[in-house]
């Protein structure tokens, strides 16, 4: 399996359904950072940790400007029943058709599973990766990490 | 990437314990959360076994989208802890996660002698959400992963949630090299 991409990478251009009926275009999200959370799926425990902890969080975020997706593999009516469960503030991808395609240019899928990877990024206001993270997969990972590298764009 | 306390335990913190005790454990929590009402006799225990040894702080970090009590449970204990029943107010809170309407909360501040006019008052119009807020923040910067998520001597334990693996990883940290 490709390595995840590392800081100082362009973040390779998707556009990936955000609702039934809206896609979004990484390429659209320029001039403020862009956090970009991959994750195994959908209503699992460790999931649900970590995503609740960074909807707890995004008020810090927001702080410096930025904008949290998440990513799983799990389609679009998959992630509104989940995000209306979980009452997320933030929006979620579905890397759902080619399955996995964007996980992968990012170094972020696991092939034997059939997922993406617990996988952080935070992109410039450019569109580079100033910072990459691989958790262990049952590991929630923390928000620290993203916000020492939102610290360190200003 | 190891997490750590950010920032450190200062004055502004809640303390049971000596200041200068070998070991600290801090605790991220949330009042409505059934981990941290599991966790809560598992720090009682450690505190009992500990004793002076240890000095223990606790924190707020609660899942305000996915327990609708958690956010004026931890605003209560705040407006406790500026009468002084911070610690009274905190057990009482987890020994009764089942009943944290706001009147529940605003008896159990008249049971520890707080003008329930002030302490209605206090939720009302949000006296200690900002602290709530500032706790938060810095559990996000801490790298809290969950609740509850603990710290000993400011590095976070990723360990087991058990009494003997927490008191195993407090003794250590206890112990000179």
């Amino acid at each position: 399996m490709s390595p995840l991409l590392p800081a100082g990478t362009p973040a390779p251009d998707f556009t990936l359904p955000r609702s039934p009926d809206a896609k979004l275009r990484l390429a659209d999200c320029r001039d403020h950072p862009v956090i970009l959370a991959f994750y195994p799926a959908d209503w699992s425990p460790v999931c649900g940790d970590e995503l609740g902890v960074f909807n707890e969080v995004l008020p810090e975020f927001q702080r410096y400007g930025a904008e949290l997706l998440g990513i799983s593999v799990d389609g679009v009516w998959c992630h509104k029943a989940y995000a209306a469960a979980r009452r997320y503030d933030f929006t979620l991808l579905a890397d759902f058709e080619p399955k996995g395609a964007v996980s992968r240019a990012y170094g972020a899928y696991r092939a034997q599973d059939g997922f993406s990877e617990r996988a952080l990024f935070v992109l410039d206001g450019a569109g580079v990766i100033r910072w990459s993270y691989l958790s262990p997969v049952g590991v929630n990972p923390g928000a620290d990490g993203i916000l020492a590298a939102l610290e360190a764009l200003k | 990437m190891t997490a750590r306390l950010t920032p450190p335990v200062s004055a502004r913190d809640h303390a049971q314990g000596p200041a200068d005790a070998p070991v600290t454990l801090l605790e991220y929590g949330d009042y409505e959360c059934p981990h941290c009402g599991r966790a809560y006799p598992m720090v009682k225990a450690v505190q009992r076994r500990m004793g002076d040894n240890l000095r223990f702080v606790f924190r707020n970090f609660p899942l305000t989208r996915s327990h609708e009590h958690a956010e004026h449970a931890a605003e209560m204990a705040e407006a406790a802890a500026d009468r002084g029943k911070f610690w009274k107010m905190h057990d009482s809170l987890f020994e009764h996660q089942d009943a944290l309407e706001d009147e529940n909360l605003i008896a159990y501040a008249t049971t520890l002698g707080i003008d329930p006019q002030w302490a209605t008052a206090a939720l009302e119009q949000g006296l200690f959400r900002e602290r709530v807020r500032e706790d938060v923040a810095s559990g996000g910067r801490s790298g809290v992963n969950g609740t509850p998520t603990f710290y000993v001597n400011g590095g976070r334990y990723d360990g087991l949630l058990h009494p003997d693996a927490l008191l195993d990883a407090l003794v250590s940290a206890a112990t000179p090299e």
